[in-house]
Parts: structure tokens; sequence; C-alpha cells
């Protein structure tokens, strides 16, 4: 911790300066003051459509009908989606970071192309990942093991919108979030530990999967838990690639539909038949799906804390 | 596993390691796994400009034919066709396709037949409207009284002139801009250059919570809240409005410029405010003279990297933009951007068909542009730590 450079001032205030951090104090107090503006509008409207019934309860009559409607489906078919992108992203992730990280010379001209392709992936607008999962997912894979697997069968078993291609197609968006996460924590481990490893004998493999990697462990978690908390929120991927608008029951396979949290909320906001009475569950389901997004965000700064406490600790 | 320790295997230093140690074969293997799949950022971001232009080839090569008379083939032409070619031909689905017989099927092509009947056989309908010249160029249509940019695709001569929709994805990004970047910019100076470091661990996570809002959200809140509350305050016509999008998209990207603004501010070495200080100026004055115009690359990347998002944003337009496809120039008209006509218009179309394939080419377009913004923000950034480099 550098000291603080209030110490350097001089004491005498210009007209200048109070403007100056007057200024830009202000930016920052507004903008804190519309977050709180925005959070505080949903919790104080949202307060009145959530119970329990709402959360924990199917709405397999009427979705607008504030009497009889329940997220569970929803909640359901979100998690049901990230975990599975998490279980598609993670290893991909980690390998790449760890690539990245433990192998590749970071001059090299292959290393710098595979940096600017995850730059670049973080920048793809999340439309066009919808559009890439229906062309490539869909249509081209899914196509082709339908044409592989039920030859002769026109109805389409896996080329169509699924659960297992809209997790795909979010695994695809998230990848540069895990693999960022996955670097900065293979970087925080010290040298020393992975020479001490070679100088017992361990080879390099043995060093990254034995000493390297459990260490990071709780590095990655927190990449996984910043991906999934990203994905949880993002509809656009995955509106041509599984959401559904309404479904009779819980998707039961990978080539089932599902319900969304964040795909409802948009629904509810623009095609609602009448926007006055069906405002309770609107809020109550943005509620819902800010507390599953804010919950993992604050997971992985937590996560993130006690990494860098024991980090502080071990040097 | 024990490990015998032989002379070939002998760690010569973390980096220069793969190079000359032979690893035993399983490693090997690994090693060369590891390497493969890390290609995979890679091999994605090839394979989305790949399937997303792939679909959109058939306009771009100019080989597409949507002109309403032209378009209709006689009855005796079923035997000619190929599956694939009547399906495409009637705009069905594979699975509709496969439960139809023939006699359906000649039912249907007698039904596009009639159609064209009753479409008036003047110059309209003999035109090819996904050509370039009609993607792009004022045409003057038959009922119109001069010459026009329209995106119209659901109507009997389908219209597909881009203008509209760049025109309306650009209104709402600028004005994300005017509202997103000297917020983020004021709040990243004083974070990084005054607040103090107990200040500034409360401050940075505050502000990046904003991030953690799903767009979806921020959209709904403008097309709720926001809407009304703006309108009320102005009182303009159209409730939803370019200008009621834009803020909301600056709120998305707030956290972004932000961040990014922060990180290049902090970057700038102490020694540069603490020499300033040195020589007598004020805290303001080294940040505004010194950090800042150092920080500039990074501060432009921000800008740029910010512009890439407010124009690739899809939720947030959708439900608060009006979606009306008009060209105009004023802020408070409904518009519609091209993100926000994907996703409307994706559901309604035909695997294949024009308006599909259309939409593709939007998508190809918002690629390119972000690819090329991340290309510029990347090449700022890089000047940034090269300066930062060279003088400090």
């Amino acid at each position: 911790m550098s000291t603080q450079p209030i110490s350097l001032t001089r004491t005498r205030r210009d007209p200048f300066s109070v403007l100056f951090t007057g200024l830009t104090g202000v930016a920052t107090l507004l903008i804190l003051l519309i977050l709180a503006v925005i959070l505080g509008n949903i919790l104080w409207h949202g307060k009145e459509g959530l119970s329990w019934r709402f959360i924990f309860s199917m709405s397999d009559r009427e979705m607008f009908d504030v009497n009889q409607a329940g997220v569970l489906p929803m909640i359901v078919g979100t998690t049901a989606r990230v975990i599975l992108m998490t279980i598609i992203v993670l290893p991909i992730g980690v390998i790449t970071a760890i690539y990245l990280n433990e192998y590749a010379h970071s001059t090299s001209i292959f290393t710098r192309i595979i940096r600017g392709a995850v730059n670049n992936l973080a920048g793809v607008p999340s439309i066009v990942f919808g559009l890439f999962g229906m062309g490539f997912f869909i249509s081209f894979i899914g196509g082709r093991l339908d044409a592989a697997l039920y030859p002769g069968d026109a109805e389409p078993h896996w080329g169509k919108p699924a659960l297992i291609w809209a997790s795909a197609t979010l695994a695809v968006m998230t990848l540069p979030v895990v693999i960022v996460a996955t670097e900065e924590a293979l970087r925080a481990i010290p040298l020393g530990l992975r020479e001490a490893s070679l100088a017992l004998g361990a080879t390099k493999l043995q060093t990254i999967l034995r000493i390297v990697f459990p260490n990071a462990l709780p590095g990655i978690l927190t990449g996984g838990i910043l991906a999934i908390s990203r994905a949880a929120g993002e509809v656009a991927p995955i509106l041509f690639t599984g959401a559904a608008y309404y479904m009779a029951g819980l998707p039961k396979s990978l080539t089932d539909q599902f319900m969304d949290l964040g795909y409802h909320v948009f629904i509810f906001s623009t095609q609602s038949p009448n926007i006055e009475q069906t405002r309770p569950i609107l809020y109550a389901t943005v509620v819902v799906l800010l507390v599953l997004t804010f919950a993992l965000n604050f997971v992985a700064i937590l996560v993130r804390a006690r990494m860098r406490k024991k980090m502080r600790l071990s040097h | 596993m024990p490990h015998k320790y032989t002379g070939t295997n002998r760690p010569a230093g973390w980096m220069g390691l793969h190079r000359g140690h032979k690893a035993r074969p399983l490693e090997w293997l690994a090693e060369k796994f590891i390497l493969l799949v890390s290609l995979s950022a890679t091999v994605i971001i090839f394979l989305i400009f790949l399937f997303v232009t792939r679909e959109a080839l058939p306009i771009i090569l100019g080989r597409m034919d949507s002109s309403a008379v032209k378009n209709v083939r006689p009855l005796e032409d079923f035997d000619k066709m190929t599956p694939q070619e009547i399906q495409a031909y009637l705009h069905l689905k594979p699975a509709e396709y496969a439960r139809m017989d023939r006699e359906a099927l000649l039912e249907m092509m007698k039904v596009r037949l009639e159609a064209k009947e009753e479409i008036p056989d003047d110059k309209d309908a003999r035109v090819n409207t996904t050509a370039w010249r009609y993607l792009l160029l004022p045409y003057q249509w038959s009922d119109y009284d001069r010459p026009e940019y329209i995106w119209q695709p659901i109507s009997q001569i389908p219209k597909y002139n881009l203008i509209p929709l760049i025109i309306g994805s650009l209104k709402a990004s600028v004005v994300a801009l005017l509202f997103a970047v000297p917020l983020a910019l004021g709040a990243a100076i004083y974070v990084s250059q005054l607040a103090s470091p107990r200040l500034k661990e409360w401050l940075k996570p505050g502000i990046e919570l904003l991030a953690g809002i799903p767009s979806v959200v921020l959209g709904f809140f403008a097309l709720i809240v926001m809407a009304s509350f703006l309108q009320h305050i102005f009182g303009y016509e159209s409730r939803l409005n370019a200008f009621v999008a834009g803020i909301a998209l600056g709120l998305a990207i707030i956290p972004v410029v932000f961040s990014i603004a922060e990180d290049a501010l902090t970057s700038v070495p102490r020694s540069f405010t603490e020499g300033a200080l040195a020589l007598g100026s004020t805290k303001w004055q080294a940040a505004w003279h010194i950090v800042l115009p150092a920080a500039v690359p990074g501060v432009f990347a921000a800008v740029v990297l910010g512009f890439g998002r407010a124009i690739g944003e899809t939720m947030i337009v959708l439900m608060a933009s009006g979606n009306a496809s008009i060209v105009s120039w004023s802020l408070l008209d409904s518009t519609r951007t091209m993100t926000a006509t994907i996703a409307a218009e994706m559901a309604e179309t035909v695997v294949g068909g024009h308006h599909y394939r259309m939409l593709f080419l939007i998508g190809a377009l918002l690629f390119l542009v972000t690819f090329i913004g991340n290309m510029v923000a990347d090449w700022f950034i890089h000047r940034l730590k090269k300066r930062l480099e060279g003088r400090a």
C-alpha cells in the first residue's frame, strides 16, 4: 500500500480544484444514485408480488394471471441452462488459460492470435451469439446428428432449439470471462512454488496438475461464478436457441426447450395483455432474477476476497 | 505416480521447459491436447464469422432473388424440383414438409400461383429487393411520392433497406455515449485520482454493481419506469424513443467505460503525480495536466469499447426504443436498431428465405463493426502501454 498523496498537496484550495473535485465527485455520486433508484424501485414494487407460492409453484394454466403465476419452471430452466453451460465452458476455459499462462511465450504470434481472439470474443454482440448458435449448433451439428441417428425421420430431434444448444451458445459467450479469471488466478501463484516442484523432480505437467492447479482452484471457481452470473441474466443468445414462451412441465431431456427468468421478464413486460394488472408478477420475476444474479456475484466477490487474504498470508 | 529422475527430463526453467525436455508419451499427448484446446477461442471466432456470414452469403453475392413475379413456378415444375427446392419454394420447415403428401404440396404451389395473380404486375413486383442497390440506396416505390429508405420485410413486396436500422443503431448509441462517457470518465477520475483509498474500496464495487444488473432488467426499467418519467419531464410525443433507449443503454455501458478508463488512469505511474505535486501543482492540476493526458489512449479505448457494446446491446433497445423503422435524425422519434430487428423478426422468418438471410447479414455486419472496434481499442491500449513504458 502506498501512502496517500493527500499529504503531499498544498492545503490552499483554489476554485478550479473545488470545481474539478466537485464535478467528478458528482458524476460518481450520480451513478450510485441511479443504481440506488433502480434497485430501490424494483425492490419496493417487487415485494408486493413476491410470495413463497409465487416462487415455488408452476403456473400450468395461465401465465399472465396474477393469482396463478409461479416462476418455478423459469427458475429450474435458468438453473439448468446455467449448470450445463458451466460444465461445457469450465474445462475449455481453464485449459486455455493454463496454456496461455503456463506454456505460451507471451511474445509469440501464436499466443497473440489466441489472446486477440479471446478479446474479440468478449466484444461480439450477444445477439450474434444467438445467430451463431442457430447456424452452427442447431442447423449444422443438430442437423448432422439427426441425419446420422434418425435417418429418414423428418421430425427434428437434435436440430431444433433445445436446452443443450442454448447452454452451448452461452458457454461460447462466457469463454473469455472464464479464461481471464483463471489466468489471473494462475498468475497469482508464486513462481517459487513451481520451481520447488520442478526441483524435486516433478515434470511440468505434474507440477501444473498437482501444485499450480489446486492452489488456483478458488480463483478458477471465481471465474466460473462470474461466468454463471453473467449468463444467468442473458436473454438475447437464448431467444432462438432454446427459450420457450410456454411449456407444460419441466424440461426432461437435453433436447427439450425450457422457460427462463430473463426471457420471461421480457415477455411479461412486452407481451402482457394488461400491464397494470400483471405488474406485480413482472416486478416479482425481476426481483427473483436480480437476487439470483447478485447472489452469484456476491459469492464470487467473497471467494476472491478469501483467496486474496490467503495469498497475503502465504507471502 | 512415482517419478524417476533422469537427465533427459530435467527442467530447464519454466518458460523454456516445453522446448528442450522430452516428456513421456502420455504427457506429450496431454500437452498437445492443452495446446489444441487453447486454440478453441480462435476457432470459435472463426466459426462465428463463418456460420453467420454463410447464411448471408447468397445476399452478399447477389444470388438471392426476392422479386414477387419471377419467384413463382408453374405446376409442371413440381417433378423437376428437388425436395430441398420445393421446401424452400413453399417456405416449409423440414418437419412440415415431411408431413405433407404430393397432393398437399401441389395445392400449395397452386395457391402461390394464384397469389401471384393478385400482386399487381408493376415495376415493384419485379424488383429483387435483396440486391445491394436496394439495401443501401433510396428507391422510389410506386405508392410513395419520393425515393425513400424503407425497412418493411413483412409486406407484399418485402423492402430491406438497411439505412433506417443503421441510423437507429447510431442514434441510440450516440445518446448512450453522450450520457455514459462524461459520467463514467468523471467517476473514473474521481475514484482513481481523488478519492481516498478507503472510499475507493467502496466506490469501485458500487459502480461495478451496475454491471451485475442483467440488460433485460435495465430494459424493463426503461420501459416500465423511465419512459413515463422522462416523458413527463420533457413532454415529447412517442413514449419509447431513441432518447429513452439511449439513456438505458448508457447505464449498461457506464461500468464498461468506467472500469477500462479507471484501469488506464491507475496504470499511470505514481511518480508522474508525485513529480507534479513536488513542483507545487495542486492535485487537480496533476490529474488534469499530467495523468489524464498520459492515459488518453486508454480513455479512447474505453470509449471505443463502450461504443461497441452500445451497438451490440440487444434487449434494452428491443424493449425501450419503440421499434419503428423510420428514417429520422430526431432523438425523440421511435427507432429500430439492427440488434432489435434480429431479435424481433427472426422468429417469423422461414429458414433459408430472404428475410432470414437478411437478418444474418445484419448479424455479420454487427460482428464486423465490433471486431474492428475491438482491434482499434486493442491498438489504443497497446499504445498506452508503450507510452507509459517509454516515459516511466
